[in-house]
């Protein structure tokens, strides 16, 4: 079968091949010392045009095409913001495209060559250089400006709003999540002290780690202001949470921070979209080596009375890993004892609907569900 | 006067006077050089022109290569690519997929190899060279010897560079921009170990290459003009090149710079870019440093570096579309100035690439505003494009159609550009396929036509012979065609939020959807990468049995033209043309030619004067008493 295609494009090249040298000596035979273009140059003229009617058909067919690749409508109140700026410059774009295409492909064939005819000498016009200058030139400060608003308004942190604070920790290659517990104060962390149980580095000489607890998945609740707490373990990773319309790169030793509100829960999205296996996805968008494209990790959007089910019903990771407390010194296991929140999880067992409230386990481990992606990428 | 032999090489010489200039005193007294000297260590611009030309082509071939492999997993991820084995070895796994690791280097190697590689070296290189001489009226560029080395050391850095290729741990692995620490550590990934030392090995000697090389340009272009040809008489190609070479010497060091503290960190010890990192089961004991430290340091060349790929390409095509549609190029100060402006500009929005890596939000509002401005002057550039076609009488040579197309690439990824410079949207499409397809169009296949079009139309001059057009028209509508289908589609690929430097999509449910149009684009590219061979064979055949070319074939006003068709060491026999005007009277009204060479002089042309014009006659006469002595030392 190969044998065949490769004899059939032999053949092919072959007569073009002959084609070109027999229209090139046909072309030798009727030359006229005078001509300064042959047929050919109509060809090419005509083929600008062309062009551009088979380009912009193909433009318009694309657009809707690709409609069906598209996010949903963003998940977070700033999502929208962007997606409007986002529509309105690609408008103005678009609008230049089509424009300076027109031009560019219909000039060609115009003004193709005439022996009869002489190009017009015109070196300049200021006034038109102007006009092009300064209408480009306002365009863009609108741009500018409007861009300046949305960026202020997803980047500012407002100092007295309280956010529900996720750190999320990349590291070769999957996402760790930990919560700052009741006291919703996160404690801190010290690369040194990390190790296979305490896999993000949670410093236990900080007071404010006794609560602390590590999830499975980013659980945030809807409407209220959520701050991804990010950073790096190794290498550069980078959190796309791109329902969200939320990206912020996770560095070592430089934590980062992204603010938004989500405004749509994970049933809800399932339910609009007719999916009954949506999950909001984060992404991976730093090259971080082998398994860059297999760093997912899910975000569940629950109603806040859920998610503060959720919340109270997880296990620090005091109590849930008690042989790395066995290893600290006595006098910080006595400590950390005494800052244990006394409310535990037995008194209101989490009624909520189990598929979407977990329990750390007592190690945390990588997901199945990451083991699973790992696993089929081939790492 | 012969005006209705305009073919005769001598027509216009018998007004034209040149000044004798006693260059080279040294060279005539070697009578032969031997063939090392002559062509392996030449010091001749146009020897070392092509050399360029020729490496950076075969860089071409090898960087397009790598593209095919990577498309191939892309495009068709369940596919055996078993049948590569006796190329690519244990970069193909067991099961007959491509490596993931592999994939990555492939990804790394494409772009190191086309940003630098073919567009600084091979484009520059190639036409700085060799045009800048002829074009300003010198004999040679500034120092010959530096000139030499500037090609040898781009040499050597391809050596190392494509040894790299055979390490076992495989070459540079990191992406084209090598951040650490994923860079920094070897035990983040094979590639970070020799292949990566090596990589900055190779990226110190091109640095040395491209700065002994812009030092000549600018001193020839500064130094050696003949006489009559001021900086308002340039062909916008020189000033391209001038401003192109200006951005390298400010910027490159800088690149060095990153380079070496990041040597520093691979193997001193040191933590420039390094802190409080754990991994593989240790936590090294580098702490301090920042990794957004080297992102800075980085991007202030590479943004740059964008235009010293660009500007060169626009500079031939100014060239290309004034000769060819028999106009003056439209708003030449207009041209000069956004030349100046873009390359004062590009110093200054570098973090625009960074928009989303934790630095503060008030740099993002600061390099957006100074981002979109820089669009005014390209937007300016390509109306005054557009505008010399209008009403021009227009040639369609090869060099001409990919001029043409290379305006609406660089309209087209220019025009996405002010949607990524944008930080609020750029936080939507940083890393992933929009930026892909808004760099390979505005700067990856823009300035790759630029090159296309500068070999097609200085052919004549370089080899004295001339390509096959027909083949060259086939090669652009294929090329042309084809760049836009693999790289329209990419944008809707980044609108729905597919991430760049990705193996597979498959690990998600929001990217799985993507596979039909990644096989599309994917077969788009292997077409157009074929498209190239009919052009590889074209270039190389025509070297040797190409019709044999007349002196000015475009009948061009550029001094170039005037050197007999193979030029030899001194570029014109005798003296050195005198220029009297700019280089763009075509079809000025009044003359019987649709073109006056820069080295005819206004008494010569009195009927298509214009009135200030005419009041030059007079120091005309001046110029040409004039006997001017240079004594060059070597």
């Amino acid at each position: 079968m190969t044998i065949f295609i490769i004899v059939g494009l032999v053949l092919v090249l072959a007569i073009a091949g002959l084609l070109l040298r027999v229209t090139k000596l046909v072309e030798v035979i009727k030359s006229d010392e005078n001509q300064r273009v042959d047929g050919a140059n109509k060809v090419n003229a005509f083929m600008f045009p062309l062009f551009l009617v088979c380009g912009l058909g193909g433009f318009y067919w694309i657009n809707n095409y690709a409609q069906k690749f598209y996010l949903p409508a963003a998940a977070s109140a700033h999502g929208h913001e962007i997606d409007e700026m986002f529509w309105f410059t690609m408008a103005i774009l678009v609008i230049a495209f089509i424009g300076t295409h027109l031009l560019l492909f219909t000039f060609p064939f115009t003004y193709q060559f005439n022996a009869k005819r002489k190009a017009t000498f015109f070196p300049e016009d200021h006034k038109l250089e102007l006009i092009w200058t300064v209408v480009p030139g306002i365009v863009l400060a609108l741009l500018v400006f409007t861009g300046y608003r949305v960026w202020t308004d997803v980047t500012y942190h407002k100092e007295d709003t309280q956010y529900e604070v996720v750190e999320i920790v990349g590291k070769q290659f999957n996402w760790m999540v930990r919560y700052p517990g009741i006291d919703n104060k996160l404690g801190k962390h010290n690369f040194r002290m990390t190790d296979e149980t305490n896999i993000v580095g949670i410093d236990f000489t900080d007071n404010n780690a006794a609560d602390d607890f590590m999830a499975q998945k980013v659980v945030i609740p809807k409407g209220r202001p959520v701050m991804f707490k990010i950073r790096s373990r190794d290498v550069l990773h980078s959190v796309f949470a791109f329902h969200f319309r939320q990206k912020m790169d996770a560095v070592p030793g430089m934590p980062t921070s992204f603010y938004f509100t989500p405004i749509k829960t994970t049933a809800e999205m399932r339910a609009e979209l007719g999916k009954q296996d949506f999950d909001y996805e984060i992404a991976c968008t730093e090259v971080c080596g082998r398994g860059h494209f297999g760093m997912r990790a899910v975000i569940e959007v629950l109603e806040p009375r859920e998610y503060d089910k959720w919340k109270a019903s997880q296990k620090s990771f005091i109590v849930s890993n008690p042989e790395y407390i066995a290893k600290l010194s006595p006098s910080d296991q006595e400590r950390l004892k005494k800052l244990l929140p006394k409310a535990e999880p037995e008194v209101a067992p989490a009624v909520a609907d189990s598929a979407t409230a977990k329990i750390s386990p007592a190690k945390t481990e990588t997901s199945k569900v990451q083991q699973t992606v790992i696993q089929k990428a081939g790492i | 006067m012969d005006t209705a032999d305009i073919h005769s090489p001598l027509a216009v010489d018998h007004h034209a006077h040149g000044h004798d200039a006693h260059e080279h005193h040294d060279e005539h007294e070697h009578h032969e050089q031997s063939f090392v000297q002559k062509y392996i260590f030449s010091e001749d611009h146009k020897i070392i022109a092509k050399q360029f030309l020729i490496t950076g082509l075969l860089w071409a071939f090898v960087g397009g290569l790598m593209s095919m492999f990577f498309r191939m997993q892309l495009g068709f991820p369940n596919a055996s690519l078993e049948w590569l084995r006796p190329i690519l070895g244990h970069w193909i796994q067991q099961d007959g997929k491509l490596d993931p690791e592999f994939y990555l280097a492939l990804v790394t190697m494409h772009g190191t190899i086309m940003v630098f590689f073919v567009l600084t070296a091979g484009l520059s290189g190639t036409f700085s060279n060799f045009l800048i001489p002829l074009q300003v009226g010198a004999r040679d560029m500034a120092s010959g010897f530096m000139n030499m080395l500037s090609y040898w050391f781009f040499f050597a850095s391809s050596v190392v560079m494509f040894s790299s290729l055979f390490l076992t741990t495989g070459p540079a692995s990191g992406g084209w921009v090598i951040y650490p620490p994923l860079s920094a550590l070897p035990q983040a990934m094979p590639g970070s170990g020799l292949g990566m030392t090596m990589w900055l090995i190779s990226m110190a000697l091109f640095i040395v290459s491209s700065l002994l090389g812009s030092i000549n340009y600018i001193s020839t272009v500064i130094n050696l003009r003949t006489k009559g040809m001021t900086f308002s008489r340039l062909p916008l190609t020189i000033w391209a090149f001038f401003l192109t070479a200006v951005i390298g010497i400010l910027a490159f060091p800088v690149l060095l710079s990153a380079a070496l503290l990041l040597i520093f960190d691979r193997s001193f010890g040191t933590s420039f870019y390094l802190s409080e990192i754990y991994i593989n089961g240790q936590a090294l004991d580098r702490v301090g440093g920042s990794p957004i430290l080297f992102q800075h340091l980085f991007w202030f060349l590479g943004h740059p570096e964008v235009y010293i790929v660009l500007l060169p390409a626009l500079g031939i095509t100014s060239e290309v579309i004034a000769t060819m549609s028999r106009k003056p190029i439209f708003g030449y100060r207009a041209m000069v100035g956004s030349m100046i402006f873009i390359a004062f500009l590009s110093f200054i929005v570098w973090a625009h690439h960074m928009f989303v890596t934790g630095m503060n939000p008030i740099l993002g509002s600061i390099f957006m505003f100074l981002t979109l401005i820089i669009a005014v002057p390209s937007a300016v550039k390509s109306f005054n494009y557009i505008t010399t076609l209008w009403r021009g009488n227009i040639i369609f040579t090869p060099a001409m159609l990919f001029s043409i197309g290379l305006v609406s690439l660089f309209i087209s990824g220019g025009l996405t550009g002010i949607a990524l410079g944008n930080s609020a949207i750029d936080i939507q499409l940083h890393d992933t396929y929009f930026v892909v397809a808004h760099f390979h169009l505005v700067m990856g296949s823009a300035s790759f036509f630029g090159m296309m079009a500068g070999v097609y139309h200085w052919f004549p001059k370089m080899f004295g012979r001339m390509m096959n057009p027909q083949m060259g028209y086939i090669h652009f509508w294929m090329t042309f065609i084809g760049v836009y289908l693999v790289f329209f589609p990419m944008h809707y690929l980044g609108i729905s939020g597919f991430p760049r430097r990705y193996y597979s999509f498959s690990s998600y449910q929001a990217f799985n959807m993507y596979a039909d149009l990644n096989s599309f684009i994917s077969i788009s590219a292997f077409i157009t990468f074929s498209a190239q061979l009919l052009f590889a064979y074209n270039f190389f055949y025509s070297i040797f049995r190409g019709k044999k070319a007349t002196q000015n074939p475009w009948l061009s006003n550029s001094l170039e033209w005037t050197t007999p068709v193979n030029p030899g060491h001194g570029n014109w026999v005798g003296a050195i043309p005198n220029v009297y005007r700019w280089p763009y009277d075509y079809s000025k009204p009044g003359s019987e030619n649709d073109y006056i060479p820069q080295n005819v002089p206004y008494s010569a042309t009195p009927e298509s004067n214009l009135p200030f014009e005419n009041e030059l006659i007079a120091l005309e006469k001046e110029m040409d008493e004039e006997v001017v002595v240079v004594v060059n030392h070597h």
